[in-house]
């Protein structure tokens, strides 16, 4: 038990995927204008995390690795997240407009979020059992999530500063984010 | 065949200097100029032939199930470029590991598929192929160097300070791949500023 604790607390917090591991960079700074569009986009990368995590640990250890055709684990992962995220979108299309709306492009891009396919490929690449697997992947959602929550916060902010003119838009969020992982480099110390 | 399809990609529309894209691999495993050319290479590689393909079978395709076909396609290139780096340059596919797998996922690879091969032909796809791999090679290498430099006080492995220099530690860390990716697009800023500021003068005094 203690273990599982020092697995999450390490992805949430640690390894943060997004300011330590560079996993899931593109929706960070696609969808953290507004702290609303955030909240919802990481729910809805935490579920296609968790349903993907388990899918592809069940395909990877009861047939990739029962026939020997391991080279197959990119295109098939990718696949599995593909139908998944395209499940997704049609359900948030019907129970939410408004989100669905306002998550726009970055939808169908969850597809090609990078934390998505790399959680899945660290499970396997890490030997991780079924609970350790489930453990980690909901931790790792979760720490995309709250530096996505964190970072939006923060750019609300610094839309309404006063900004030198050539840091104006993209620049000023790479430095804000340098920060933000700098602040994150603070946990290091917490798991071993 | 244009040459524009060449060049459009290495400054014009630099896929990650320009278009912001592409960003994962570029802050993660640019940690030295090595790393960053490797990394640019090995995608460069896969844009190549996922362009070429794209390109040569896109009337087959239909509409609709065109982006699950594209990522089939660029993940069977990825693959490809996995298993070879493995056999033949296996320290630096250790170095690069889990991003070598995520090629697939790099916007950069998709969106040339979707917005150039599936609409030009072949030759035209493999030159901005090529174009957009050298740039995105060129920026990772920009990135990679500084933060060498910066972070290690040395370059393509050779200590450019003299003993007892103790170079910022933080540039090769996670925080320094995104600060320094930020001055870099304020420099981009303040070049384009001062080509718009001179095209402004020249309409003056013409």
């Amino acid at each position: 038990m203690a273990e599982l604790a020092l697995i999450f607390v390490g992805a949430v917090l640690v390894n943060n995927f997004v300011l330590s591991r560079f996993l899931g960079i593109c929706p960070f700074f696609g969808v953290s204008r507004q702290v609303d569009t955030a909240i919802g986009m990481s729910l809805a990368v935490t579920f296609v995390m968790a349903v993907a995590g388990v899918i592809t640990w069940i395909i990877q250890y009861t047939v990739l690795n029962k026939f020997g055709i391991g080279y197959l684990q990119t295109i098939v992962f990718i696949l599995v997240i593909a139908s998944l995220v395209q499940f997704v979108e049609m359900v948030i299309e019907k129970t939410s407009p408004d989100l669905y709306k306002s998550l726009g492009i970055f939808l169908p891009l969850i597809t090609t979020n990078c934390a998505i396919l790399g959680a899945a490929i660290i499970n396997i690449q890490s030997g991780f059992g079924f609970v350790t697997m489930l453990v980690f992947t909901i931790g790792s959602a979760l720490g995309f999530g709250l530096a996505l929550v964190l970072f939006a916060g923060l750019r609300e902010r610094t839309e309404l500063s006063d900004i030198p003119y050539l840091f104006r838009g993209v620049p000023i969020a790479f430095i804000t984010a340098g920060i933000l992982a700098l602040a994150f480099m603070g946990f290091s110390g917490l798991v071993k | 065949m244009k040459l524009a399809s060449l060049t459009d990609g290495i400054f014009k529309n630099n896929a990650v200097l320009k278009q912001v894209l592409g960003l994962c691999p570029a802050l993660a495993v640019t940690t030295s100029a090595v790393n960053g050319i490797a990394m640019g290479l090995a995608t460069t590689a896969v844009l190549i032939g996922s362009n070429s393909v794209v390109s040569l079978i896109k009337s087959v395709i239909p509409a609709k199930v065109r982006i699950p076909a594209f990522i089939v396609i660029i993940a069977s290139f990825v693959t490809v470029v996995d298993l070879m780096m493995n056999a033949f340059v296996h320290d630096l596919h250790k170095v690069l590991g889990l991003f070598i797998p995520l090629i697939v996922v790099n916007c950069v690879v998709l969106g040339r598929a979707e917005s150039f091969a599936s609409k030009n032909g072949v030759g035209d796809s493999f030159l901005d192929a090529v174009g957009t791999g050298l740039g995105f090679t060129f920026a990772l290498f920009l990135l990679g160097g500084i933060r060498e430099i910066l972070g290690n006080g040395s370059f393509f492995g050779l200590s450019l300070f003299p003993e007892g220099f103790s170079p910022a530690i933080l540039m090769i860390l996670p925080p320094g791949a995104f600060i320094v990716l930020g001055f870099i697009l304020a420099a981009n800023n303040w070049i384009e500023e001062r080509k718009r500021a001179k095209a402004g003068r020249a309409v003056t005094h013409g």
